[in-house]
């Protein structure tokens, strides 16, 4: 009887985590599902008949893909400079000893404790006072300013978990600091500074409520799509939103291949 | 071959500083300049002018001037206490609800996906890569009147409770405070269940054979192993969810209705429709207060004050 | 490694400390280590024999003092220009780099060619050949070792240093790479500076041994003298085993008689610390397989060498030898170890036997030391 119970608990567990994970994912079959519709009307929220019209024409709608492609070189540039001024600031924590550390690591900590309307709020404060013109520039200033923070957290957890005897190996081994930096502590920095830089890039590509607050006139992907919730959904902001999720786990599975097959190989 | 042990040692003289050490100790804050000097400018000097702007009063014909005028916090807090509190109420229950799906999840990836592990993680992780905004709009059409998930509900006599504790209105749940706390849960999810998945991945599974075999039965295992050891991942993840959701108004706009605005949406429209800066950088401060205020009694409380 | 001699030279030490704050790491110090032999710096953890290395490869710049290579000083040279290299504790080789590149490394920072055919005969001399392509993590622990073996060696450094390199080795494999890297050092000719809290390791590979302890070097020289001539109690404790005797002197000659426990001992003069006045104390010491075990019984009568009475309290039989406790009134427990040889029935714990050994067996310490210095509390048994 309690074998029957234990057993029956462990299941719940596994039933309880499968019946979160629809819920993460059924929006996006949703999404997907919708991608083939034909709506009747301005809005994509019902189902009518199958089409394959949208994913014949994903840029049939006006400043859809406009506005993709700026969000796409937007993060592409906050992720260049957040990852790079992170990278700094991560290496600087964890590798010396100065004083204001600890005001450092607050000031690093505070954009990722406060909302997201109340930075936005504030920067648009900022702009207005100092006369700036709206657009791409404050929206990218913005950007890099919230990704640095998720960039420093991401490579230091990799660079505190690096053994500083690697470096002094390099250098014991004739590697001058540049050298050292470059053939060494880079490479075994690298998956934390991608890590970094994948989730730059993805909260800035993704990012509404700031963005929202300082485009002024401009419009990226994600207030285009914003506006359209308003003035009507086009189907092919579905087309978008499954392609890319296609591509996403993609590139994931694709990387995950290549990975065992090389591990397989130099097994061998 | 001679060696001494040194006799008592001599006052040892200090060390000559060399150009190199000087230099050496310049390069902390050479790394830090551009980072720290981004984050001062663009964050920390625009709370400075939200701040000032908070206290000025005037009108956008004749410009605004600081006159120290705190009844605009007074104000604001008067008009909009019910959008504060909603906020507060609805990010708590998201929370929870997070917590409540999130461990599970989490659990199950930690312990029992196996070789499935992977996958079950990019399927966790994967939404991102579709727009949130999008996402969100999906839930329009799951929770669509006369929809199978409403008819399932109102079958299941679920909607007449809810109606009565007013989470939804009569057939509907589009335009509710339940569609609401629904989409700001599904939007923080993973923000739950990726700190807890660290976490418990880090949980040695020899423990929970250590504690079976010290008679404890699975359930007084989670209570006295496996919980304590998660708890700076339900921290982490429960500031993750909460700080967002406070101060969001995506899904109140979108799966919400008027009676549903929360303290972000009025923020917004103050700034960006009405222009009254003011009551709106008085709003956004009394917000920020709140959440830093909640931030340090939650990780004081528990004690993992090195989360971060 | 086939070809040319290493140019090197005496690495000489003097005035050498290191401070950091108030803390003294490694108190000022003078060492000279002889071009061509292999030298230990033995002493448990934070002794200062790490940081003393460290010093040496330029990792860690002197507080005070000067290091210098055959005659050059090298004090202010960063690690990358020192002709100096290192087999780090758990190896740090990179973990991106393949084995072939990890060996490598070295040369094609200075621009040495051929690379890959030093590499191919360096990995050879190492017996590494056909893991070539491999990646550290791939390797097992005394592979990984030999690898960073060879990435130091590869380059010719006029001073091979060694920290705790068989560490993370399990005992077998340890005794293995032990003779191993005496092989390599006895092919090459290279100086080595090892670094080690394993008496034994020490011992079996050193020439001469630097036994470190709070940032001092206790005592140096070669294994076997070290251990017959203990100079401080540490030594005698830490190297090994010894019955440390709290004694007093009676009258000194050629031979130093000294009282203990009720009866009297005999030592030469020469192994006692000068100046030995009679009515002085001294500790006396003698190492537990020196001494010979018989039953109360049947004990010879008086043959010239020094006796001790007592009572076995613990035996423990350990394949070639027993080991006993004894308490007497010289000391509470005295340890012997005997060789099973068969010739008598081994003694059971209780029963009442006579401790006899050579008078110039013994040693004498200034009696003004602690005498657990140096006492390992869980103890590797020879």
């Amino acid at each position: 009887m309690t074998r029957l119970l234990h057993a029956l608990r462990r299941r719940l567990v596994v039933i309880a985590g499968l019946l979160t994970l629809a819920y993460l994912v059924l929006p996006n079959a949703v999404v997907m599902v919708f991608s083939f519709n034909r709506p009747n009307g301005r809005f994509n929220y019902t189902w009518q008949r199958f089409s394959l019209d949208a994913w014949k024409d994903p840029c049939g709608v006006a400043d859809l893909c406009g506005s993709l492609s700026l969000s796409l070189r937007i993060a592409a540039l906050a992720t260049l400079g957040a990852t790079v001024l992170g990278t700094m600031i991560a290496f600087a924590l964890v590798r010396y000893r100065f004083r204001a550390r600890g005001a450092v690591n607050s000031l690093i900590f505070l954009p990722m404790a406060m909302p997201e309307v109340v930075m936005a709020a504030s920067l648009l404060t900022l702009f207005l006072n100092m006369g700036a013109e709206l657009g791409f520039r404050t929206v990218l200033i913005a950007h890099i300013m919230f990704c640095l923070s998720f960039v420093v957290t991401a490579v230091k957890a990799r660079v505190m978990s690096m053994d500083p005897r690697l470096e002094e190996a390099a250098r014991d081994l004739y590697a001058g600091p540049a050298q050292t930096f470059l053939r060494v502590t880079l490479p075994i920095a690298a998956p934390g500074i991608a890590a970094g830089a994948l989730l730059a890039f993805a909260l800035s590509f993704d990012d509404f409520i700031i963005t929202n607050f300082n485009a002024g006139s401009t419009v990226t992907f994600p207030m285009f799509v914003w506006g359209s919730a308003q003035r009507g959904t086009p189907v092919q902001i579905n087309v978008i939103g499954t392609a890319m999720f296609a591509v996403a786990v993609a590139v994931v599975v694709v990387g995950q291949l290549v990975a065992d097959r090389r591990k397989s190989r130099a097994e061998k | 071959m001679s060696a001494t042990g040194g006799p008592p040692a001599p006052p040892a003289p200090a060390p000559p500083v060399r150009g190199r050490s000087v230099r050496k100790r310049l390069v902390p804050y050479w790394l830090l300049l551009p980072g720290v000097l981004w984050l001062l400018v663009f964050f920390a000097l625009p709370m400075v002018y939200q701040a000032s702007t908070s206290v000025q009063t005037g009108s956008l014909e004749e410009g605004f001037r600081v006159t120290w005028h705190l009844a605009t916090y007074k104000d604001a807090l008067a008009d909009y206490y019910p959008q504060f509190l909603r906020s507060l109420l609805y990010a708590g229950t998201a929370t929870l609800l997070c917590l409540l799906l999130g461990y599970p999840l989490a659990y199950l990836i930690a312990f029992k996906a196996g070789r499935w592990r992977n996958l079950v993680l990019v399927l966790v992780i994967a939404p991102f890569f579709t727009s949130f905004l999008i996402r969100t709009l999906a839930w329009k059409t799951i929770l669509a009147d006369g929809g199978a998930v409403v008819e399932a509900l109102k079958a299941l006599h679920v909607l007449d409770v809810t109606s009565g504790l007013g989470w939804t209105e009569g057939d509907r749940v589009l335009a509710t405070p339940m569609a609401v706390v629904c989409g700001l849960t599904y939007n923080f999810l993973p923000f739950m269940v990726l700190p807890l998945y660290t976490s418990l991945d880090r949980i040695d599974p020899r423990l929970h054979e250590a504690a079976g075999d010290l008679y404890a039965t699975a359930a007084t295992t989670f209570r006295t192993v496996t919980l304590p050891l998660s708890m700076p991942g339900v921290v982490a993840g429960t500031l993750l969810t909460f700080i967002p959701a406070s101060g969001d108004y995506v899904n109140a706009e979108l799966l919400g209705s008027t009676d549903t605005k929360m303290v972000g949406s009025v923020i917004q429209s103050q700034f960006l429709r009405v222009l009254d800066y003011p009551t709106a950088a008085a709003l956004s401060f009394i917000l920020m207060a709140v959440v830093l205020l909640v931030v340090t009694v939650h990780i004081r409380r528990s004690g993992t004050e090195d989360l971060l | 490694m086939t070809q040319q001699q290493t140019t090197g030279g005496d690495v000489r030490l003097t005035g050498i400390s290191k401070t950091y704050g108030s803390f003294t790491a490694v108190h000022p110090l003078d060492l000279t280590v002889p071009r061509g032999s292999f030298f230990a710096l033995l002493g448990a953890s934070g002794c200062g024999k790490t940081t003393t290395l460290r010093m040496i490869a330029g990792l860690e710049e002197a507080t005070t003092g000067t290091v210098s290579l055959g005659g050059r000083d090298i004090t202010a040279l960063p690690p990358h220009r020192r002709p100096v290299n290192t087999v780090f504790q758990s190896y740090a080789l990179f973990p991106h780099l393949d084995v072939t590149e990890n060996v490598a490394f070295g040369l094609r920072r200075r621009g040495v060619t051929p690379v890959k055919k030093r590499v191919a005969e360096m990995l050879d001399l190492v017996q590494l050949g056909d893991f070539a392509r491999r990646r550290p993590h791939q390797l097992s622990g005394g592979q990984q070792q030999r690898v960073a073996v060879a990435r130091a060696l590869i380059n010719h450094p006029q001073v091979l240093l060694l920290d705790e390199p068989l560490g993370a080795l399990d005992l077998s494999l340890r005794r293995r790479m032990q003779l191993e890297l005496k092989r390599i050092q006895t092919e090459v000719g290279i100086t080595f500076v090892h670094v080690t809290h394993d008496q034994e390791e020490a011992m079996t590979m050193a020439d001469t041994v630097a036994v470190m302890n709070g940032g001092r070097v206790e005592q140096l020289g070669a294994p076997a003298d070290l251990y017959e001539n203990p100079r401080t109690t540490f030594v005698a404790n830490f190297l090994g085993t010894s019955n440390l005797i709290e004694a007093e002197i009676v009258s000194a000659g050629t031979d130093v008689v000294v009282s203990a426990g009720g009866g009297t001992l005999r030592l030469p003069a020469g192994r006692c610390p000068a100046p030995t006045p009679p009515g002085g104390r001294l500790l006396v010491g003698i190492r537990p397989e020196k001494i010979s075990l018989d039953p109360a019984a049947d004990a010879d009568p008086d043959d010239g060498r020094n006796r001790v009475t007592g009572r076995i309290t613990e035996a423990g039989f350990l394949g070639a030898s027993t080991q006993y406790l004894v308490e007497s009134p010289a000391g509470k427990a005295l340890q012997v170890y005997e060789q099973n040889t068969g010739h008598r029935r081994s003694l059971a714990p209780g029963s009442e036997v006579v401790l006899r050994w050579d008078p110039a067996h013994t040693f004498a310490l200034d009696a003004a030391q602690d005498m657990e210095a140096g006492v390992q509390s869980v103890q590797d048994t020879p």
